[in-house]
């Protein structure tokens, strides 16, 4: 799901949804911008100084209540309830208009929100949440427990594409009164508490939905809700509006009058309105990455990589386990070697990532491992390699062509994939990058198998559990689900150590599991990690505390505040 | 005419479905992790594990019944979608092939009356310089140079959010957002226009029953009125209806550049989205609209030009 967040958004974001022919084009464009933003800058050079003056002297100030933020949100979501539907831009918009049990800070330690309190028992096998009295939903009813279980049971059970496998140890809900939530487990399940927020486990109105086809509700579009914005109006194709939700319960936030969410397809005229201030809020790196530069320079934007650790993206690479050569595990490792990651993440990347060593992300402090397995650039260790497992060099120096297919979601991808072309070249491997739409690549990778490396994102999550572990899981192999097992690795070890850390409760006992998961990958190496991806968002710097969680990105904007407001177009 | 809508359709049909992935692939694929039985549970609901005629047979049904199916990714009926986009790319293409065949037929008649003169050549080289820049790069140039820079109009969209404008300020307001796409998906057509009647009036100058019309001792104001204009611009409007269809194309690069909410981009996203009922129609109903003006064309035709009749 990660990717689904991001995924999804990526592909619409206009680079690649929006039409990667055109995104090719409008690189033209960026040198008419370019030009222009150096005009600016200099007109604007004076304007500067009296502009810091002023930020520093009310930077301490109270928060003002008051004003329209007006974000973009790109592609444009399907549904407004992330229960239903875990899209990137979904998981923006009802971030806004839900909220969940908790947030995370930026150590995603969970935060109370929804529930004010929550208790594992002893042996692990229940959790209970204790929730916040007084709390409505958006049309005056009680939130209640009998909606947490309602959703539980109907929607993260049966419909949450990702919420199956989190809460599947969950026997039975309990609601011994209004306010307190029991789950029963059949075995521990530490990983629920790493996805309770408003986007892992979105709590739906049971008096709106029960006894309903809850697929094709009418509140999935016109969603109600316990959090601080509520839902207006929904103009297909233009935007999505929000108002201030008067009676929330986390007063006096929040302090928006009104949130609108504009549908901008096209990445050169998102970054046009962020520079000439439409908009003042984008999640997901919603202009390219050259231009991200650019308006980091302005006085009047602001370019923030926080509020995404609860996502913890990583580039990596699938390779075909069944593919002649890719079988060898030798050519594997070379194949590692020939990769320049930390030249991927600086040049391709515009430095937003680091290399990355394993699928773990290191974001992911307590289960990330820095001993495993690690394979330093080094181009004559990986002709050595392939010389050994016996594919020499032939004619014109090529020993042997692979198919390279990319995630179709930008330039940033492709070029990734032309990076990684020219780096096997050097080592005698020639590669076929190919080009596709995303049903095209998800069919290809994970349903007919015909791809020999393919290039990927997935979002770890903040327990490798949810993010991490379907790389590896050889239940799904050509299955033909996205974002799962793309190599066709097969390791009984692996698939018992999966199974293992879902129904381990003690914390220690699974960071050794996932240590030795990671040991094993990384030796046999089904998969490169690439790069840890940063994704970035674009904020007026006149709106405040516009980041202020872990898990921003599918949160809500209830801590911001204008300091001063934009000129309303 | 009906026959040739439904063997549209049928090709459309047919053709869409030769595309890899499905809607409920590309849902899954933007879930995450999804497992087979939801998948397999989207499928059943879209009615994709129904064999491809059965499909199809259900389709030309619905089609023949003026219900154009039920779009699952957006939970609305496509007629309701359609309907939703329509007016926005009504307005876009009336305004820009408006501004087109005028602009270009008065910059073409300009050229050709003095063909040779300074004029000529400015109106040709201008006219050469937009045919061949692409669209979406003039949108984005124009959007640096109006918004941006100067400040005069909006980068995108097609009202003011949240303004509450009504009547005439409404009226006003979508005006203001029209200017730039208008501009910029009409300028290639001034292009072509300009052209094509700049050649047209110079081949029409030529001809004898103007040489008789000059000879007869016509003032050249009327000349230019009753015999050059009326004949030159038969081949402008043979171009109009050709392009009316190609104009759905140009619309889906100018939509998306200037987030203008109509049809072309719905049945771009659509495509990706495999969201196969709302594509088709969208072709359906482009290719009505294809149909209809080729005939207006005709009828066109008869009106300027009295020998044609219509059969």
């Amino acid at each position: 799901m990660a990717r689904h967040f991001g995924v999804g958004s990526r592909l619409a974001r206009g680079d690649g949804h929006g039409g990667s022919a055109i995104a090719q084009t409008l690189r033209f464009a960026s040198v008419a911008l370019y030009a222009w933003s150096f005009l600016r800058f200099a007109a604007g050079a004076a304007v500067i100084a009296a502009l810091l003056l002023i930020a520093t002297r009310v930077s301490a100030a109270e928060p003002k209540a008051g004003g329209t933020v007006t974000a973009i949100i790109q592609p444009e979501p399907v549904v407004l309830t992330s229960a239903l539907n875990s899209a990137a831009p979904t998981g923006t918009v009802s971030g806004n208009i839900f909220d969940g049990l908790v947030d995370y800070d930026f150590d995603l330690k969970p935060r109370p929100a929804l529930a004010t309190s929550w208790e594992t028992s002893a042996d692990g096998k229940a959790i209970t949440f204790h929730l916040r009295p007084g709390v409505t939903w958006h049309d005056g009813t009680p939130f209640t427990s009998a909606d947490v279980k309602w959703t539980l049971e109907n929607v993260w059970k049966k419909i949450h594409p990702r919420n199956q496998l989190t809460f599947a140890k969950v026997t039975e809900v309990e609601t011994p009164d209004d306010l307190t939530v029991v789950l029963k487990l059949s075995q521990p399940s530490v990983a629920i508490l790493s996805s309770v927020n408003s986007n892992g486990a979105q709590v739906l109105p049971k008096h709106l939905y029960e006894g309903t086809d809850v697929l094709n509700n009418p509140y999935n579009n016109k969603p109600v809700g316990t959090g601080p914005f509520v839902f207006k109006e929904w103009k297909k194709g233009e935007y999505i509006a929000l108002e201030r939700n008067p009676n929330y319960w986390d007063k006096p936030k929040p302090y928006l009058d009104r949130l609108i969410f504009r549908v901008i397809p096209d990445a050169a005229a998102r970054a046009a309105a962020f520079e000439k201030g439409e908009v003042q809020y984008g999640v997901l790196s919603p202009v390219p990455l050259k231009d991200a530069k650019r308006l980091a320079e302005l006085p009047t934007l602001k370019v923030e990589t926080k509020g995404y650790e609860w996502l913890s993206p990583f580039l990596f690479i699938d390779l075909n386990v069944d593919n002649p050569q890719l079988k060898d595990v030798r050519v594997r490792r070379a194949i590692a070697h020939a990769i320049d990651k930390a030249a991927l993440a600086r040049i391709v990347w515009f430095g937003f990532g680091e290399p990355a060593s394993s699928p773990v992300p290191s974001t992911l402090k307590a289960f990330h491992d820095p001993a495993a397995p690690a394979y330093a650039f080094d181009t004559k260790q990986a002709e050595a390699l392939l010389d050994e497992a016996g594919f020499p060099r032939g004619a014109g120096g090529v020993r042997f062509t692979l198919n390279h297919d990319y995630i179709p979601y930008g330039d940033d991808y492709k070029r990734s994939a032309e990076f990684i072309k020219q780096a096997l070249k050097r080592v005698g491997v020639e590669v076929n990058v190919r080009t596709q739409d995303v049903p095209t690549y998800t069919k290809r990778v994970y349903g007919d198998r015909d791809s020999d490396v393919a290039l990927t994102w997935f979002a770890a999550f903040s327990d490798p559990q949810v993010g991490v572990t379907r790389v590896y899981n050889s239940a799904s192999i050509g299955k033909n689900i996205p974002w799962t097992n793309g190599s066709g690795y097969r390791n009984p070890e692996v698939d018992a150590l999966i199974s293992s850390v879902q129904g381990e409760a003690d914390p220690e006992k699974r960071v050794a599991d996932f240590r030795k998961l990671q040991q094993i990958v990384l030796t046999d190496l089904p998969t490169i990690p690439l790069v840890e991806l940063k994704f970035f968002t674009v904020h007026a710097a006149g709106l405040k505390d516009a980041v202020t969680t872990g898990d921003q990105v599918y949160g809500s904007l209830k801590n911001a505040w204008f300091e001063t407001a934009p000129a309303q177009n | 005419m009906i026959v040739v809508v439904l063997g549209i359709a049928t090709i459309n049909f047919f053709l869409l479905h030769l595309a890899p992935g499905d809607a409920a692939q590309v849902l899954a694929g933007e879930a995450g992790s999804a497992t087979p039985e939801y998948i397999a549970t989207l499928r059943a609901q879209f009615g994709l594990d129904r064999p491809l005629w059965s499909q199809f047979l259900s389709y030309l049904g619905n089609v023949l019944t003026f219900d154009l199916g039920w779009s699952f990714r957006h939970g609305m009926s496509v007629g309701r979608l359609i309907l939703d986009r329509l007016p926005a790319t009504l307005l876009l293409m009336g305004a820009s092939v408006g501004f087109a065949a005028l602009a270009g037929s008065a910059l073409g008649a300009l050229a050709g009356r003095r063909a040779g003169s300074l004029a000529d050549t400015a109106v040709s080289t201008v006219a050469l310089l937009f045919y061949a820049t692409p669209t979406f790069w003039v949108g984005l140039v124009l959007t640096v140079i109006f918004s941006v820079w100067l400040d005069w109009l909006p980068v995108g969209g097609m009202t003011t959010i949240g303004a509450g404008f009504s009547g005439a300020a409404y009226a006003l307001d979508v005006a203001h957002h029209l200017v730039l796409p208008a501009a910029t998906l009409g300028l290639f057509y001034v292009a072509v226009y300009a052209r094509l009647m700049r050649a047209s009036v110079i081949d029409v100058q030529g001809r004898d029953y103007v040489r008789t019309a000059v000879a007869k001792g016509l003032r050249s104001h009327r000349i230019l009125r009753r015999h050059v204009l009326r004949n030159a611009l038969l081949p402008v409007v043979t171009m109009l209806g050709v392009q009316i269809g190609s104009v759905l194309g140009g619309a889906v690069l100018v939509e998306t550049v200037f987030s203008w909410p109509g049809l072309g981009r719905l049945a771009f996203e659509a495509l990706f989205q495999r969201d196969l009922n709302l594509l088709l129609g969208v072709l359906l109903c482009s290719s009505v609209v294809v149909v209809v003006v080729n005939l207006v064309v005709d009828l066109a035709y008869a009106a300027l030009d009295p020998r044609i009749e219509v059969a």
